[in-house]
């Protein structure tokens, strides 16, 4: 019992990352019908706002110290970051908690890197077929994962957690099982949490607000609400910002589990691509159930237990889940009728 | 008469000569741009081969298929296995990776084919990383997993007897080696005729010939129907699945043939060889020169890997020395302009230079081309005034 549900915990932080890209992937293709492959690097742009803003914190003033020589005869250097000098230990603590800060700077820099592209990209292939679509998009991934590694270099740049988040809990004892069965670390947990609220904050957004109300009502018909006098294209390209932003955040919070490189976009695309189908065309509920859902089926499939019997499985759990549910559920779990098929 | 599915007889006669001129004059023709040595040359051919089977899948039916590096991968496990057990001579390499991989087609078709459009690219996407993620996990056994595939000093080889002592173990056809290469000096350049070039270079002349009667023929009309409208057929009572699967498995195959191919030239086989990259690499080049043409797939793959090969070598020397004319100052600035985009920042080029064309040429190279064409002979037609516009736009086709 406690094993299962280790393995479903273990899941719920790639799930949730899965669910987060997915939940962009789809709002973009609901509302726009465009195949977006450049959504990866959106991920990947996301966690470089954090490797920037920890880059521009950490920058050092460094002072030489003539009284203390290093082994090599020179007088040692003390480095002591601006933002120490500036403001203290408030300093030090924007340092340390620089990851979750950097969504304050991830936020504004991903709705205009998404207007801009929606605005001098994707407007002028609405209405080229969807090989299009996928063709340019992939370029324009190509081309920023390169700038990315023009300035950053290929290797993966470490994220610290902030140090009180960096210890693990022992969640096993809070609901009675023996104690260190399930050890887990605390900021996966706040993942899933930060996870569960972006993905309530969206739904909610679209379910109790007029703008969401008429951003749904554009989904399903996209023509009559035009023909109402609606500017349905402004809210389109507001949306098309919101799902940057949600997949940019999704980005800086993932950065201390996964250290940032420049193709870790292209990596998790291929993998969101499957979880979007999977859960339906189109279907919001469907891209997060499945990114959860095959998160954790993952998961269960890196056991020994389930290697052991079936070796290799873990490669493959992922594929092996989209090609049956395509075969069997031709719509995904919770696609509509009449998306994307001819 | 002629129109444009079907050009005149004469005119594709015409084409194919001209195809043949060009590929097999390539080590001189490609030569001035620094391109005549035969690993690229051997490169140019064989993904020549990969895309022309890749079109006429994708060309013709409109299925885009994302795995298709699967199949030029286990082609090229099966050649290599065959260079280990039976003998150097590439023959039964090639015929076993063509027909495994054409076999692995049957069955991946079989399965993706039962649904269309994206459902299609994401389910032949799975295979193709299944095979990718297996190879290099669990199929260590015949993949040698990270290491890769690799020919041994005492591999068996039942049919040669095996290496001898003293003795280098060279991929050959009936004992002409494949690395043989002629020099040449002519005006100033070193023209290199290479065996394994000309190997491939007339197995890319079949692969061309087959695939122009494929577009010919009743079958290609038919798998161009299916693009055009599959509802349409299969309310007329025609089943287009085992047109499909037979297109499905023609490209399959073509894709083994390349893999073996590589596998001939360099007996080395990778996983990495089967990657969805892999497989993004040949829609890319399909795409680039012009998706249901003849010509195009070819010089889109030509295009790609001499970028790959030839922009990834320039570095700060060689920009400073194109520069050199300037003065000092305006030099350095043009060099490090410059620089992202060459040596190691050529996919930036690539990437860039993809975006333009699926923005402006919709069609690929081979559209500009035609436009191109088109310009040049209306000039003239307004002199003339008499002949039919439809037989202009046929060489390049």
């Amino acid at each position: 019992m406690d094993a299962i549900l280790l393995q479903i915990l273990n899941g719920l932080d790639k799930g949730s990352a899965y669910a987060l890209i997915a939940l962009g992937l789809t709002l973009i293709f609901g509302t726009l019908g465009v195949v977006n492959f450049a959504h990866g690097a959106l991920f990947m742009i996301g966690a470089f706002c954090a490797v920037v803003l920890q880059k521009i914190l950490t920058l050092q003033k460094v002072v030489l110290d003539n009284e203390n020589l290093t082994a090599w005869g020179t007088p040692s250097e003390i480095k002591t970051p601006y933002a120490e000098i500036w403001f203290g230990d408030f300093g030090a603590k924007l340092i340390d908690y620089s990851v979750p800060v950097s969504i304050l700077l991830a936020i504004p820099v991903m709705l205009i890197v998404g207007f801009t592209m929606e605005r001098g990209l994707i407007k002028h292939f609405y209405k080229r077929p969807h090989a299009d679509q996928i063709l340019v998009t992939f370029g324009l991934a190509i081309v920023l994962q390169e700038i990315v590694k023009a300035f950053f270099g290929a290797n993966p740049i470490p994220q610290p957690a902030p140090e009180a988040l960096r210890s693990s809990v022992d969640i096993g004892v809070m609901l009675g099982f023996a104690e260190n069965a399930i050890i887990y670390p605390v900021w996966r947990l706040i993942y899933f949490v930060f996870a569960a609220l972006i993905i309530g904050a969206v739904f909610a957004f679209l379910q109790f607000t007029t703008f969401g109300m008429v951003v749904r009502a554009g989904m399903a018909d996209r023509e009559t609400v035009g023909l109402l006098g609606i500017n349905i294209d402004r809210r389109f390209t507001l949306m098309f910002g919101l799902a940057a932003a949600v997949t940019g955040v999704a980005g800086v919070m993932y950065t201390p589990i996964l250290p940032p490189n420049y193709h870790m976009g292209m990596d998790f695309l291929v993998l969101c691509f499957v979880v979007v189908v999977v859960g339906g065309m189109g279907s919001l509920p469907g891209a997060v159930a499945a990114g959860f859902l095959l998160g954790i089926l993952e998961s269960f499939a890196s056991m020994n237990e389930i290697k052991s019997i079936l070796p290799g499985i873990d490669q493959i759990i992922i594929y092996l889940v989209a090609v049956v549910i395509l075969l069997t559920r031709p719509r995904g779990l919770l696609g509509r009728k009449g998306v994307m098929e001819e | 008469m002629t129109n444009a599915i079907f050009p005149s007889k004469a005119n594709d006669r015409l084409l194919m000569i001209f195809f043949i001129i060009v590929v097999l004059a390539g080590p001189i023709i490609l030569a001035p741009f620094g391109a005549g040595y035969p690993d690229l040359l051997q490169r140019f051919a064989i993904f020549g081969i990969f895309a022309i089977g890749f079109n006429i899948l994708f060309g013709l039916t409109g299925y885009l298929s994302f795995g298709h590096a699967a199949f030029l991968g286990v082609g090229s496990y099966s050649a290599v296995w065959m260079l280990k057990l039976l003998s150097m001579n590439v023959i039964p390499a090639i015929i076993l990776g063509v027909v495994i991989s054409g076999l692995f087609a049957l069955v991946i078709g079989y399965v993706s084919l039962r649904r269309s459009g994206i459902y299609f690219s994401i389910l032949t996407l799975a295979f193709a990383q299944m095979s990718y993620n297996l190879a290099y996990s669990v199929f260590t056994p015949i993949t040698n997993g990270e290491t890769g595939l690799q020919i041994l000093l005492d591999d068996p080889r039942v049919l040669d007897g095996g290496t001898k002592p003293g003795e280098l173990p060279l991929t050959n056809l009936f004992g002409i080696p494949m690395n043989a290469t002629q020099k040449v000096e002519f005006l100033g350049m070193t023209l290199q005729f290479n065996f394994g070039f000309y190997f491939c270079a007339v197995i890319l002349i079949l692969a061309f010939y087959l695939s122009l009667r494929i577009f010919r023929s009743p079958f290609g009309l038919m798998l161009r129907a299916v693009k055009t409208n599959q509802n349409r057929l299969n309310y007329t009572g025609v089943n287009t699945r085992p047109y499909t699967l037979a297109a499905f498995v023609i490209s399959g195959m073509y894709a083994g043939l390349a893999g073996s191919l590589l596998a001939s030239m360099d007996p080395l086989a990778g996983a990495e060889r089967m990657q969805w990259t892999a497989s993004g690499e040949v829609v890319l080049m399909v795409i680039l020169g012009g998706a249901g043409t003849l010509l195009g797939p070819v010089l889109g793959a030509g295009f790609i890997k001499y970028f790959e090969n030839i922009f990834s070598k320039i570095n700060d020397n060689v920009l400073h020395s194109w520069f050199a004319f300037m003065p000092d100052g305006l030099e350095n600035v043009m060099v490090t302009l410059v620089h992202p985009f060459v040596g190691k920042g050529w996919h930036l080029t690539l990437g860039l230079l993809f975006m333009a064309i699926v923005i402006f040429l919709p069609g690929g190279l081979m559209e500009g081309f035609n436009r191109i064409w088109r310009k040049i002979t209306s000039k003239r037609e307004t002199a003339t005034s008499d002949t039919s516009s439809d037989a202009a736009s046929t060489p390049a086709e």
